[in-house]
């Protein structure tokens, strides 16, 4: 089950807009905020842990 | 810290009673002891109660001529009440402290989270009390002075420890002169920098965290009941969190974390204490005079004793381990140490236990204290979080609950019920389960009558419950069978159950532990569940019971 490829790309112009929209101090709390909300929606922790792993993919170490 | 022209001990509302050194004629004539305690602050001189209970004779060193002064430990919890009942000496806190079940916490002003502690009926006391502990210093010390078998010596510093083939040999310096005492076991209760932990070459480790706070006590007319209030970036503390708790005789514990930077000789003058406080008193909406008692600054650190017995010297309260206060787990966790040491001292040198039974202390109090450390934690990362990613989801959760309740969760304190006992512990944990029973919890207290509850059936020492109709005969003979094990052991029974509170009484014990076809419980000396069985089986509670507490050989 997962959202179609054209409400993906809906998700995708929201989470853009809605972070242009924020100041600069509120948008990583923004995206905290965000998991935490979609995370309670779920009662599958190991598969909320397995997203977390894999959005830190191929992100620059620092 | 006292305001300016002020002396050390000159409280607002407590007097500091002042004590001498025993002279050193008496303290030559009297120098062996069973047991030394070292430390008579609130962990020590329970101790020593506790001993007492079991009838063991004790000598109490403390270095300072009075009580501990300043804000120190202010909330007792129900386990700790029990404790405290067991040894006689409850009557003055029931009187004295202010008993509360709930909690509140604010973000911005608005109220996130109204918890409350569980708490039913069922229960003698409340969940939680707050007193100074002057008063519990005081209280415990009036105990201590009505027992014939505690000898306190004031102004006495323990500067020696030296291991004997019976016992330790402890050098005192007190204020006449110098001297030495033969004991056979140690208790060090002089707490968080304790000289005997440092006399013996150990070291508390863990974590320190690095949000500080000031600790202010403040007298006033202040209008709310007393109810823990936790402020999460409000007016008066910008981004930064405080803690109030109301205290008896009009004083009320003001906790603030400080920004990070400010050098301590800052945070701690005088005139930023008062505008800090001035200001937290505005946000929160008092307007009268008030009065500082006392402040000092504080930060968490979860440190333990990797082992809390050294040959015969055991470590209890803040001297084996420091919580962080955002649990109120440091005096309690403390007085649970010094009963769990106590009566299995006792049991030791009443001949009734072998020494081995010392071996299940350390992993049933340090367990506790991890189990602390885990939970406080917690709170100390939601309450001052280490980092940035620490922070930044605490914000996120803390902006949450304005709009969603489940999020105001995170910032519930997690004061926890008492540990449960399993490996290691003086427990029979391989036993089947029984009804609802949890072997290793403390038992679940019920009310049988309007004034009476079920840990008032328990006994000074083991008590058996049988919630089985079991031949009175066959019982008499079961006692007999453990009398080696304990002589003083209690037995409550079913009928004795329905013949003193009728029927309906013994139907809410068996539902609350969930053992409506019959069960055995043993409960021990400080109320946690040794072992139950749901079929009744004498000659398995008395060979397991003889493993366990027997004394090798005798039995």
């Amino acid at each position: 089950m997962s959202l179609e490829f054209s409400k993906i790309e809906q998700v995708y112009e929201e989470l853009a807009k809605a972070l242009d929209r924020l100041a600069d101090q509120d948008r990583e709390i923004f995206l905290c905020k965000f998991s935490l909300l979609l995370a309670r929606e779920t009662d599958d922790l190991a598969w909320v842990i397995e997203m977390i792993e894999k959005a830190q993919n191929r992100l620059g170490k620092v | 810290m006292r305001p300016a022209g002020k002396g050390e001990f000159e409280s607002l509302y407590f007097k500091y009673p002042i004590f001498a050194a025993p002279s050193l004629e008496h303290v030559f004539d009297r120098n062996q002891f069973k047991v030394a305690i070292v430390g008579a602050g609130p962990v020590g001189m329970f101790a020593a109660l506790t001993l007492a209970r079991f009838g063991v004779p004790t000598v109490l060193f403390d270095n300072k001529n009075t009580f501990n002064d300043g804000s120190r430990a202010i909330c007792l919890q129900r386990s700790s009440y029990h404790a405290l009942e067991r040894v006689g000496a409850v009557a003055p806190f029931i009187e004295k402290a202010l008993g509360w079940t709930t909690g509140r916490t604010f973000y911005r002003g608005q109220k996130i989270l109204e918890f409350q502690m569980p708490h039913t009926d069922s229960e003698k006391y409340l969940p939680m009390y707050n007193i100074q502990q002057q008063y519990i210093e005081q209280f415990l010390c009036n105990a201590v002075d009505a027992c014939d078998l505690i000898e306190t010596r004031w102004c006495s510093e323990v500067v020696g420890i030296s291991d004997s083939i019976s016992g330790t040999r402890l050098t005192i310096n007190d204020t006449n002169g110098r001297y030495k005492c033969d004991v056979e076991w140690v208790l060090a209760a002089d707490g968080a920098r304790s000289s005997v932990r440092t006399i013996r070459g150990k070291r508390l480790n863990g974590k320190n965290f690095p949000g500080r706070y000031v600790i202010a006590d403040v007298q006033m007319d202040h209008n709310y009941p007393t109810i823990r209030r936790a402020l999460f970036d409000s007016k008066s503390n910008p981004d930064k969190t405080i803690l109030i708790h109301r205290q008896p005789d009009n004083l009320w514990r003001i906790d603030y974390q400080l920004p990070e930077g400010q050098a301590e000789e800052e945070a701690i003058r005088e005139a930023n204490i008062r505008e800090n406080v001035a200001r937290i008193l505005v946000d929160i909406g008092y307007k009268g005079d008030w009065e500082l008692e006392w402040w000092s600054i504080y930060s968490a650190n979860t440190l333990a004793l990797d082992d809390y017995r050294d040959e015969r010297v055991i470590f209890i309260g803040d001297s084996a381990h420091i919580v962080p206060i955002f649990g109120v787990r440091g005096l309690n966790n403390g007085l649970a140490d010094a009963e769990n040491a106590g009566w299995k001292l006792a049991r030791v040198l009443n001949g009734l236990s072998d020494e081995s039974l010392l071996d299940s202390y350390t992993p049933e109090r340090r367990g506790a204290t991890l189990d602390i450390f885990e939970n406080a934690s917690k709170s100390a990362r939601f309450m001052t979080p280490p980092t940035k990613g620490w922070t930044l989801m605490r914000d996120a959760a803390l902006s949450l609950s304005l709009d969603h309740q489940w999020a105001g969760e995170f910032a519930n304190p997690r004061q926890m019920e008492p540990f449960i006992y399993s490996e290691g512990g003086a427990v029979l944990s391989n036993l089947p389960s029984t009804g609802s029973v949890i072997i290793g919890a403390i038992l679940p207290n019920e009310r049988l009558s309007e004034n009476t509850h079920l840990s008032d059936l328990l006994g000074n020492s083991f008590t058996l419950l049988v919630l089985d109709d079991v031949n009175p005969v066959e019982l008499d003979s079961l006692k007999a069978s453990l009398h080696n094990v304990d002589p003083q052991l209690t037995l409550i029974t079913n009928s004795k159950i329905r013949e003193r509170f009728g029927d309906n009484a013994l139907k809410r014990i068996h539902s609350r532990l969930g053992t409506q076809t019959g069960a055995t419980l043993m409960i021990r000396p400080d109320g946690y569940i040794v072992g139950a069985w749901g079929v009744y089986a004498p000659d398995d509670i008395v060979m397991l019971m003889t493993a366990a507490f027997g004394k090798n050989g005798v039995n």
